[in-house]
């Protein structure tokens, strides 16, 4: 008995130092700082359109990732090719790899000497410091998610039903519209929440290719580290809170749409 | 002539059916396929050639330069200690209270479990602001940590949190607890139980999540840049190093280090697939 306790409170008490006691700081910072300076900052024009174009690269980069992660589950899955093994690897890749690395090499292949970059100058097209590149960057970074969710649902529903539509003689756009999607769409629900977590909190790939312009390229993450180096730490922790919020939205969102993670 | 009987039994096949769903599903595969090879292809390899590509601009002897640098030695040293640690924490602490949120009963046990998805859902730069609010110069518990090497241990720790718990616990919620009970009735030990029954099954659930925070911890950076200084030599991690290194114009030199930190990242994914085949044919055994 006594052993339970100590195991549980071994385990709350590593909850509470690491996650709990950090998050607690949200509130009592911005308060401690200054409510008043806080809401200045967030209402400053350049943290608007910080997250504006946050905004703007959500609602490019998700319903792209949306699309993606659907056809590519649904080829890995339910097709046979050649090469499957290296299109998951790359697929994944993003999980694994540094938004450092990622943003790096945007950088490298749109910049002056890169293999795009001449011509995309030479045809007036700003890539780089813009927003192409930092849509490119987001999308990047995001790739695995809806796949990820998609895949182990499609591999659990089998496919006796596409089967039965098919041998009925519906026609592959019928079968996926009227079997296939409704069966995943959880799935492809929760992969678009996590997608566009994502896609807000990122913040290494677009640092590098966007060059964090005030009020141009300038993210709501950006945002957070420029008010910090500005010294000005109410409008920090006061852009944070906004974001911590919508984070706990997802969260909310998540847990709803997950029941199934083994809390009985 | 020697026709075997169960072919000329067999009825004749609707040929022009079968062809037309062959051909029809050998497009859609065509297409779907084409479209998943331009989008990665245009998102993902693309710039990973370019980076590989631009690492050599120098020669070898340019990039083994930028890798063998003091100062890049010396970041991806400290990067993959850390991370190693973070990675070993993780193993204990993740499989701890993955053993409590499934094993245990407690009042707040699903509020507990819905917050350790945080970490995936926060933006990182948030997380290390955070962890600078409480461990920082105006720590209210009274630890100075910030601009250190535990400043960035713990926030990886927060940043990696979920990783381990969410592979472990779905495990252990479908492991069958009737061995258990059988070694137990039959006079076995809880230590005994745990390292011979339990821990061989949710071994691979560990290893996988070890795997991807090693991974997280290896290339963060929104967690790392506010709290631990930068200062070369001493906190300055690899991706930090990599950043720097590309802001000073010196691009050649930082896909040089990134090339280290993206073969880091095919390594931990060639090992998770390893360990993911391992454990079905340990299941299928």
């Amino acid at each position: 008995m006594l052993k339970k306790y100590a195991v549980r409170f071994a385990a709350l008490g590593y909850l509470l130092v690491v996650l709990l006691g950090p998050l607690s700081m949200l509130f009592w910072r911005v308060y401690v700082e200054g409510a008043g300076k806080a809401w200045t900052a967030l209402t400053d024009p350049d943290t608007i359109h910080a997250f504006k174009v946050t905004l703007e690269l959500v609602a490019i980069a998700v319903p792209l990732n949306t699309l993606f992660g659907i056809v590519v589950a649904l080829a890995i899955v339910r097709r046979r090719f050649l090469g499957k093994g290296l299109l998951n690897a790359f697929v994944d890749l993003p999980l694994a790899l540094s938004p450092v690395v990622v943003g790096l090499s945007l950088y490298l292949l749109y910049g002056r000497t890169g293999w795009f970059g001449p011509w995309f100058s030479g045809h007036g097209i700003q890539v780089l410091f813009a927003l192409p590149s930092m849509v490119l960057a987001t999308i990047f970074v995001s790739v695995p998610f809806v796949a990820r969710e998609v895949v182990p649902t499609l591999r659990e529903i089998g496919d006796e039903q596409e089967q039965a539509a098919h041998t009925l003689g519906a026609s592959g756009w019928q079968t996926f519209w009227r079997i296939t999607l409704p069966s995943i769409r959880w799935a492809v629900i929760y992969g678009v929440i996590v997608t566009t977590a994502r896609c807000l909190g990122e913040y290494g790939a677009v640092a590098i290719v966007s060059g964090s312009i005030q009020g141009k390229t300038e993210t709501a993450t950006l945002r957070v580290q420029e008010e910090y180096e500005n010294l000005n730490l109410a409008g920090s922790y006061g852009i944070s809170l906004v974001l911590a919020a919508i984070a706990i939205i997802v969260l909310i969102l998540m847990t709803t749409l997950r029941p199934k993670e083994g809390v009985s | 002539m020697g026709q075997p009987l169960a072919s000329v039994a067999q009825p004749a096949p609707a040929v022009g059916r079968l062809v037309s769903n062959t051909t029809r599903e050998r497009a859609g595969t065509a297409l779907s396929l084409g479209f998943v090879t331009v989008f990665l292809s245009v998102i993902v390899a693309l710039p990973i050639a370019a980076l590989v590509w631009s690492s050599r601009n120098d020669g070898w002897s340019g990039f083994w330069t930028a890798v063998s640098a003091p100062e890049a030695v010396a970041a991806l040293k400290l990067t993959l200690a850390v991370a190693a640690l973070v990675a070993l924490t993780n193993a204990l602490a993740g499989t701890l209270i993955a053993w409590v949120l499934v094993r245990d009963e407690f009042r707040g046990k699903s509020l507990v479990n819905g917050i350790i998805d945080l970490p995936f859902a926060l933006p990182t730069i948030v997380a290390g602001l955070l962890v600078l609010a409480l461990y920082g110069p105006h720590s209210p518990v009274g630890v100075h940590a910030a601009f250190t090497r535990y400043a960035i241990y713990l926030v990886l720790l927060f940043v990696t949190l979920p990783f381990v718990v969410r592979t472990v616990q779905p495990v252990l919620y479908e492991l069958d607890t009737q061995m258990e009970e059988a070694a137990r009735s039959l006079g076995a030990r809880e230590l005994t139980i745990f390292t011979r029954i339990v821990f061989p099954s949710i071994l691979p659930g560990i290893l996988s999540g070890v795997a991807m925070a090693f991974a997280r911890a290896i290339g963060e950076i929104g967690a790392i840049v506010i709290l631990s200084g930068n200062l070369p030599y001493k906190t300055e991690v690899a991706s930090v190093y990599v950043f720097n290194l590309s802001q000073s114009g010196n691009g050649t030199a930082a896909a040089a280090v990134a090339v280290v930190l993206l073969a880091i990242s095919f390594a931990v994914l060639l090992a998770v697939g390893g360990i993911r085949r391992l454990a079905t044919r340990y299941e299928r055994a």
